[in-house]
């Protein structure tokens, strides 16, 4: 029997949460530029301001320095904010909360406090919006100690995870690929979790780890299945969390299957790519390797505007086929 | 001239403002801490000197009626930011002077266990949420603290303090304008000691004063003498009752000034020595009030050697217990980075 199953896009899946979030607990609360009768940049918080008030769901100026810093305030005086960067991009001028204070202000004081603090950052490039508005900069973040950086690359995901992220006691930073906000998906009913840290597995098989983030997630599993023609059997690890990184998952996978090919839309050098690389590199999977390890990442230039050029920046499921296909035959 | 006062001060009803609103008792405490603030930062200063304690510091020797002044009126789970020149804000928030020289010294009985030192030095339990070695980081941390107490409704007042050099930071006019449009029970404190490092307000600074800057946020703007004690905690009181009753926030310029350098590096070549010793000899905060006190009959020469002499105890015994405490063990390294699961 088919139970029918709800579904709800991503961006309706992180609305359910937050609303979900504020029900059950009366600290927590939202914070942004233009997310109340606007409803945010991108629909996400939508009509919430309706249901819970200007109060609770706080149009901020302009000012994203200033406000990243009085979400650190609160969150360390006892409420539980989670707050809105208009787009990921704008993280650059909130750095130095983000960065030098929530990230340290528990081990500055010894452990004193805690910074139980949220942070959404709409990311990605696709939609046009040029250099300036399609960045991916969650490895900065996911750079500095004292920060958690997730990326849920499913509405299911996008809902346990920032729960999960609401329940924290530490600051969590969530990076949501805007073109993955009209994907639809099943999403539970009610409250649940998606630990932090995990890793998972989104397809098995045997020949090949495509370990991805985000929205290469769905695009690996997308030339995972083209390859199965070719008698290609690759399995696909969805990251979910870059900081802190769920190295058993990983090598777990490579020492099965003995290849691995990283996937992400942030620029390729000095990235999650590497990371994950040297990890396995570092780790007991390297004698199981049968082939260098390779990464795909965006190419070493800002987003460009036009169209052609802008999809040519970041790995497509075409270029994740061609590189998976030859990493499987030997050619590389 | 000193009759002359003591004849005001039998009639009271002239006196400035701290005479008027506290117990003899509570005054004879400003001085004790006053003198604490001083003699702890020399103390310090010493086991720099002596190799005894490493990095760098920011004395705020000069600053003391300041630090006191705007933590008079605030009650004990009132909430500050801090700077890093914060140790007198510490002080004056209710640390023990113990518990700061073993964080400077870096034992695990310091007040972040050796992993903040000067610059992070806070009892949190005291309401002090943090120096910062960032200038004008905060600011906006405690609007969020006042956004708190706001929506708790704790009625908390929390303030930050910052230095001239920080009004020139974004981040300073971003969290004064929320503070204004969302009537947050906040008062920012600019102590102005004339310097950012080496660079005077007069050069860094597009208005005379700092505070004209509230003008542009819609609060009031109040300069105060920042080496009169008295005049700052008027000052202070007065915003801590508007922000207590919903009113909104307050800007305060202290003016004030530093004696020593801006930090241990300082070769002090963008001020005169005349100009220092000027402040030195004749606009010091502690001899300021301690004359006055002694002037109106709150204390006599006998009670001042008392409070100089308990206070030379306790730096002495502060140093000892701080010589003493145990040193963090490096398998600790990570801990405080998140919080532990239990
Ligand atoms: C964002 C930032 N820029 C520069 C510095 C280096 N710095 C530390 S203190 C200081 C001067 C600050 O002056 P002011 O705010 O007047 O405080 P004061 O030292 O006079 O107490 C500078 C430039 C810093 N710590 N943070
Ligand atoms: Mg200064």
């Amino acid at each position: 029997m088919d139970i029918a199953v709800r579904e709800l896009s991503y961006a309706q899946a992180i609305q359910e949460a937050m609303a979900i979030a504020m029900d059950m607990d009366e600290r927590v609360f939202l914070m942004g530029e233009d997310i109340g009768v606007y409803g945010g940049a991108f629909q996400v918080t939508g009509d919430l301001v309706e249901r819970y008030g200007a109060d609770r769901v706080i149009d901020t100026p302009i000012s994203e320095l200033g406000g990243a810093g009085v979400a650190v305030g609160a969150a360390v005086t006892g409420m539980r904010p989670i707050f809105e960067f208009q787009f990921s991009d704008f993280a650059t001028l909130g750095m130095e909360q983000i960065v030098n204070q929530a990230a340290k202000m528990r081990f500055m004081l010894g452990g004193e406090v805690s910074v139980p603090l949220v942070m959404r950052f709409p990311a990605g490039s696709g939609t046009g919006a040029a250099a300036q508005h399609s960045q991916s900069l969650e490895a900065w973040l996911g750079h500095v100690p004292g920060l958690k950086v997730i990326q849920p690359a499913t509405p299911h995901d996008a809902k346990g995870m920032l729960l999960a992220a609401v329940a924290d006691p530490d600051p969590v930073m969530i990076f949501e690929h805007k073109l993955l906000y009209k994907m639809k998906g099943h999403v539970p009913e009610g409250h649940y979790t998606v630990p932090i840290g995990k890793a998972e597995i989104r397809r098995e098989g045997r020949d090949l780890t495509i370990v991805a983030t985000s929205i290469m997630v769905q695009k690996a599993l997308d030339a995972a299945a083209a390859l199965e023609g070719e008698g290609i059997d690759i399995e696909v690890v969805d990251l979910r969390t870059i900081r802190p990184i769920d190295r058993q998952t990983v090598i777990a996978s490579v020492k099965k299957t003995s290849r691995l090919l990283c996937v992400y839309e942030a620029v390729k050098t000095l990235g999650i790519g590497a990371e994950v690389s040297a990890m396995v590199a570092e780790s007991e999977a390297f004698d199981y390797l049968d082939a260098p390890i390779v990464r795909l990442g965006g190419a070493e230039t800002p987003i460009p505007y036009n169209p052609d050029l802008e999809k040519a920046t970041v790995p497509q499921v075409a270029d994740i086929i061609a590189a998976a296909r030859d990493l499987v035959k030997g050619v590389r | 001239m000193a009759t002359a006062r003591k004849a005001v001060a039998d009639s009271r009803a002239n006196l400035p403002f701290v005479y008027r609103h506290y117990s003899q008792e509570q005054l004879k405490q400003v001085l004790h801490k006053m003198y604490l603030i001083r003699r702890f930062e020399e103390g310090a200063e010493e086991c720099y000197m002596r190799g005894l304690i490493h990095g760098t510091m920011h004395l705020s020797i000069g600053q003391e009626a300041s630090a006191m002044g705007i933590c008079m009126p605030l009650a004990e789970d009132d909430q500050i930011t801090s700077t890093h020149r914060g140790h007198g804000h510490c002080i004056a928030k209710g640390a023990e002077v113990s518990r700061m020289f073993a964080e400077f010294f870096g034992k695990t009985t310091g007040y972040c266990k050796g992993r903040g030192g000067s610059m992070h030095i806070a009892d949190v339990a005291k309401g002090n949420l943090g120096a910062n070695g960032i200038v004008a980081g905060g600011i906006p941390i405690a609007v969020g603290a006042a956004l708190s107490a706001k929506r708790m409704k704790t009625g908390k007042v929390v303030v930050s303090f910052f230095g001239d050099g920080a009004n020139n930071e974004g981040a300073f006019h971003e969290a004064l304008n929320m503070a204004a449009i969302w009537k947050l029970p906040v008062i920012f404190v600019c102590e102005n000691n004339g310097y950012g490092m080496s660079t005077s307000t007069a050069r860094s600074t597009a208005v005379k004063n700092i505070a004209e800057r509230a003008a542009a946020y819609a609060m009031p703007g109040v300069i105060v003498n920042g080496n009169i004690f008295s005049e700052v905690a008027e000052a202070s009181f007065k915003a801590v009752e508007r922000a207590r009753a919903g009113e909104g926030p307050t800007l305060i310029e202290s003016k004030t000034y530093r004696h020593r350098g801006h930090s241990k590096s300082d070769r002090n070549r963008y001020r005169t020595k005349e100009e220092i010793e000027d402040w030195m000899a004749n606009r010091d905060p502690i001899t300021l009030f301690e004359t006055e006190l002694r002037d109106f009959g709150f204390i006599d020469d006998q009670g001042i050697q008392a409070i100089r002499d308990a206070v030379a105890k306790e730096i002495a015994d502060g140093i000892e217990f701080a010589k003493a405490s145990p040193a963090p063990e490096i398998a600790t390294l990570e801990d405080y980075v998140y919080t532990e699961h239990a």
